[in-house]
């Protein structure tokens, strides 16, 4: 288990946004977290990331409780997330957004960087070369010297994840990395984010609306309504659920479908939905 | 018509309000050239060709340039309406400005009566139509001209402190000895700021394909060449520039420093400190108890009280940054200003007084010694201040281009996201504090010991607005921005103390004009100009974006 959660609770006055939340996520494998609007999924990251701190509840990395950390001692440890808009540094490099993520890794004082000591250097050519590294396995190389909000929409998603990357991650948070892509964009990130299980052995967990992506990459999803876990299970398994097709549809569509042979909502029929 | 009714209108009021408040008063002693053309009128010239000028900006033919004359038309009857109103009816008992001298100055000599009426019409009606005319001129030269009417301007401003610099042929070729520059003298002085781009771009024009083949290496030269210029003129400053001279440049140099401090807190974390005063007086009132004999406890030599003050400094840096380490923006704004004033307050209570001195202050500063030599004249300290900025500069740019400036500036572009890329907001903003405090403390002791003496009054709000200020002027983030800020808010005053009382009146025009025309400061830093490109564009919503790529790392 990399990441557990134990009955998380979150309460924003009279709101709850998490109820006695459990969740595992297994390493190396890519982890969907889906449900309508207001389930409390990026509430779930928020708290994942030490930016909100859980009422109730602990939340492990590796067995060791990571609740009431700092967000940049959670980083420390190991996770990284992007957000659901993007949240780049856009008025800086490309190269520097990503030499931002290696802040925990480049390691030298305050007198080294003023006196540019050995170390010094040595640092900042291993960071600079590490920050390249991770811009062409991306696929942005060549851009380093790019101004972060000159970089087309996709790419911004992904420079993103080269940030996160840098952390040098053990779980990697997305949050709905495909929102706002066409189909095209969709399917490269798709690729990517299997090439980040697959080459790098990294674990993700993702937020995504877009079900065609979450049942084409998903070892496992979780579906969450109004802050509690209403199903959990391999995509085809989540699909077929008459409770999820419930939460996104309302009541009177599940009981009115044949469960076996219903697609599973696409985009269009969820916003049909909401309105 | 409408626009030259408002502009016009507008250019009565500033008129109304220069004249009231006594600022063209103060202005008349000023004569820029012989006896014949004092500042005021200049002033008002310059209205009245700026109102013109703005009438005319989205002309287009011949009918819409002859509006641009009503807005001059319409300035010149409120100059006399005001001038008749001030020798007729008397405004005195509201208005303390307005003397009996006051309407033969708003008249440009001539008095109230219908000859001074027809004046005004005349020129107000000529100069706006030049003004107006200026749009048809091609930016280029337009921009040159202008530039070298001020230059002109500036040259006859600072008489008295160019004439002992420049060997007395010049200075009796350029200035008239009643005041001013000679006639000749704004000839040769307008006609060479002129003359010299005029030709430099004619001849490049001329040279063509030849010119364009040579200058990476003549240029890297001639800049090379300007570069060690600027250098020898800068080292040898006090061997010519005398006292007075030294003294400003000291003055300048000490807001430099303070410049370089807060723009690591303001500039590169983007935290916004309006009480940096408090380092300057901290360091100021370390330096003072530490070394003067009229506290009679330590009486240390300048170069440890010099030490102690800045560890002072940098302790107190982080003591302030404490509390204030969880706001943002306006809150950090508010709170830093009130530790400013707390200080002030503080060094002035009776109830520190026999520790800090009170409203008198302390005196009997140690001076710095090196062997034998002893610093007291303004000339040697500039020295001292001189590798103070050096050194402030230098701990910038290195502290800039690495991963601690790169925390800063993560944490200026986006705090929570520089969290969760593992930067720890309270070491990399309290880092930012306690240096940019120390050089604010180092300032603060230098100028003790170079003024020899502290009072309460010396640490006003005000020095906390200047620095922001320059800091503003120059380009927010930006290291060169420093000195030009600091020339232009800091050195300009100081020479042109006559005008003192009206420094502030000043300075919020400056200020205001600098946000509608160069938001990004007269010399910015990159990522401040993306940033405004930014605003602009989203602006204008429907144009392409275009693809910048940057050639050096930003910022």
């Amino acid at each position: 288990m990399l990441l557990e959660a134990r009955k998380v609770t979150k309460r924003f006055g009279g709101v709850v946004a998490l109820h006695d939340l459990d969740l595992q996520v297994q390493p190396q494998t890519i982890h969907s977290v889906i449900g309508p609007n207001g389930a409390g999924k990026t509430t779930f990251f928020n708290c994942v990331t030490g930016f909100l701190v859980p009422d109730e509840g602990e939340i492990l990395l590796d067995g060791q409780p990571i609740t009431g950390l700092r967000p940049d001692q959670i980083a420390s440890l190991g996770i990284a997330r992007t957000y659901q808009t993007i949240r780049l540094f856009r008025f800086l490099t490309v190269l520097d957004n990503v030499l931002i993520g290696l802040h925990q890794h480049v390691k030298y004082g305050f007198l080294d960087a003023v006196l540019r000591s050995r170390r010094y250097h040595q640092s900042e050519r291993a960071a600079e070369h590490e920050a390249r590294e991770l811009l062409r396995y991306i696929g942005l190389a060549g851009q380093e010297h790019l101004v972060a909000t000159n970089l087309s929409y996709g790419d911004q998603r992904r420079l993103e994840i080269a940030r996160a990357l840098a952390l040098r991650p053990r779980l990697l948070l997305l949050d709905e990395p495909t929102a706002g892509m066409n189909p095209y964009e969709t399917n490269q990130m798709i690729t990517l984010i299997r090439r980040l299980r697959d080459e790098r052995g990294m674990t993700i967990l993702l937020i995504e609306h877009d079900m065609k992506v979450v049942m084409n990459i998903s070892d496992l999803v979780t579906v969450l309504d109004f802050g509690e876990k209403i199903a959990e299970g391999k995509p085809a398994d989540v699909q077929a659920n008459p409770l999820v097709i419930e939460a996104y549809l309302g009541r009177g569509a599940a009981s009115g479908l044949d469960t076996r042979a219903a697609p599973l909502p696409s985009e269009e029929s969820v916003s049909d939905a909401a309105s | 018509m409408r626009r030259a009714l408002t502009f016009g209108l507008i250019g009565a009021a500033i008129g109304w309000h220069l004249s009231l408040v006594g600022m063209l008063e103060a202005f008349a002693g000023r004569w820029l050239i012989g006896q014949s053309l004092s500042l005021s009128s200049v002033l008002l010239l310059a209205l009245l060709f700026s109102v013109g000028y703005l009438t005319g900006r989205h002309a287009a033919d011949g009918r819409d340039l002859a509006t641009t004359a009503v807005p001059g038309l319409l300035l010149g009857c409120a100059l006399w309406a005001l001038a008749f109103l001030v020798s007729g009816v008397g405004l005195r008992h509201i208005f303390v400005a307005a003397s009996p001298a006051l309407p033969g100055i708003v008249t440009f000599g001539q008095g109230p009566d219908v000859g001074g009426l027809l004046l005004l019409l005349a020129i107000g009606a000529a100069v706006g139509l030049v003004g107006g005319a200026a749009n048809w001129i091609p930016a280029a030269p337009r921009r040159v001209v202008l530039i070298a009417l001020a230059v002109t301007v500036l040259v006859g401003l600072l008489r008295d402190v160019l004439s002992p610099l420049l060997p007395s042929v010049l200075t009796g070729l350029l200035y008239s000895p009643r005041g001013g520059l000679s006639v000749s003298g704004t000839f040769i002085v307008f006609g060479l700021t002129v003359a010299v781009p005029f030709v430099r771009a004619m001849t490049a024009a001329q040279l063509g394909g030849w010119a364009r083949v040579r200058p990476a290496g003549t240029w890297r030269q001639r800049q090379r060449a300007l570069r060690v210029l600027t250098v020898l003129l800068v080292m040898s400053f006090p061997l010519w520039g005398g006292i007075f001279l030294s003294n400003v440049a000291d003055f300048v140099g000490l807001y430099i420093l303070m410049g370089l401090g807060l723009n690591l807190v303001l500039g590169f974390a983007g935290l916004l400190d309006l009480g940096y005063v408090a380092f300057f007086a901290i360091g100021a009132y370390s330096m003072a108890i530490l070394t003067s004999p009229e506290l009679g406890a330590l009486a240390l030599g300048f170069w440890p009280g010099l030490l102690l003050a800045v560890a002072i400094t940098v302790l107190s840096g982080i003591l302030i940054g404490l509390p204030v380490l969880r706001m943002r923006g306006d809150y950090l704004a508010i709170a830093t200003l009130g530790f400013g004033e707390i200080v002030r307050l503080l060094v002035l209570s009776d109830w520190l007084k026999p520790h800090l001195g009170g409203a008198q202050g302390v005196t009997r500063i140690a001076r710095p010694e090196i062997g034998p030599l002893v610093i007291d004249r303004p000339q040697e300290y500039f020295y001292l201040i001189l590798v103070s900025c050096g050194l402030g500069w230098f701990l910038s740019v290195r502290l800039r281009d690495s991963r601690i400036g790169r925390a800063w500036m993560a944490i200026r572009e986006d705090e929570d996201v520089a969290q969760a890329m593992g930067i720890n907001r309270v070491t990399a903003k309290l880092l930012a504090f306690a240096t940019g405090a120390s050089l604010g403390g180092l300032s603060g002791a230098l100028f003790a010991s170079l003024v020899n003496s502290v009072i309460p009054q010396s640490f006003s709000i005000l020095v906390s607005i200047n620095v922001v200020a320059l800091l503003v002027l120059g380009g927010i983030g930006s290291l060169p921005g420093i000195l030009v800020g600091a020339l232009a808010l800091v050195g300009l005053p100081e020479l042109l103390r006559e005008f003192q009382e009206y420094r502030l009146l000043v300075y919020g025009v400056v200020l205001v004009v600098m946000m509608i025309w160069r938001p990004a400061g007269l010399w910015p830093e990159e990522t401040r100009v993306r940033e405004l490109e930014e605003a602009a564009e989203e602006a204008r919503a429907m144009a392409p974006a275009e693809m910048v790529a940057t050639g050096q790392d930003g910022a």
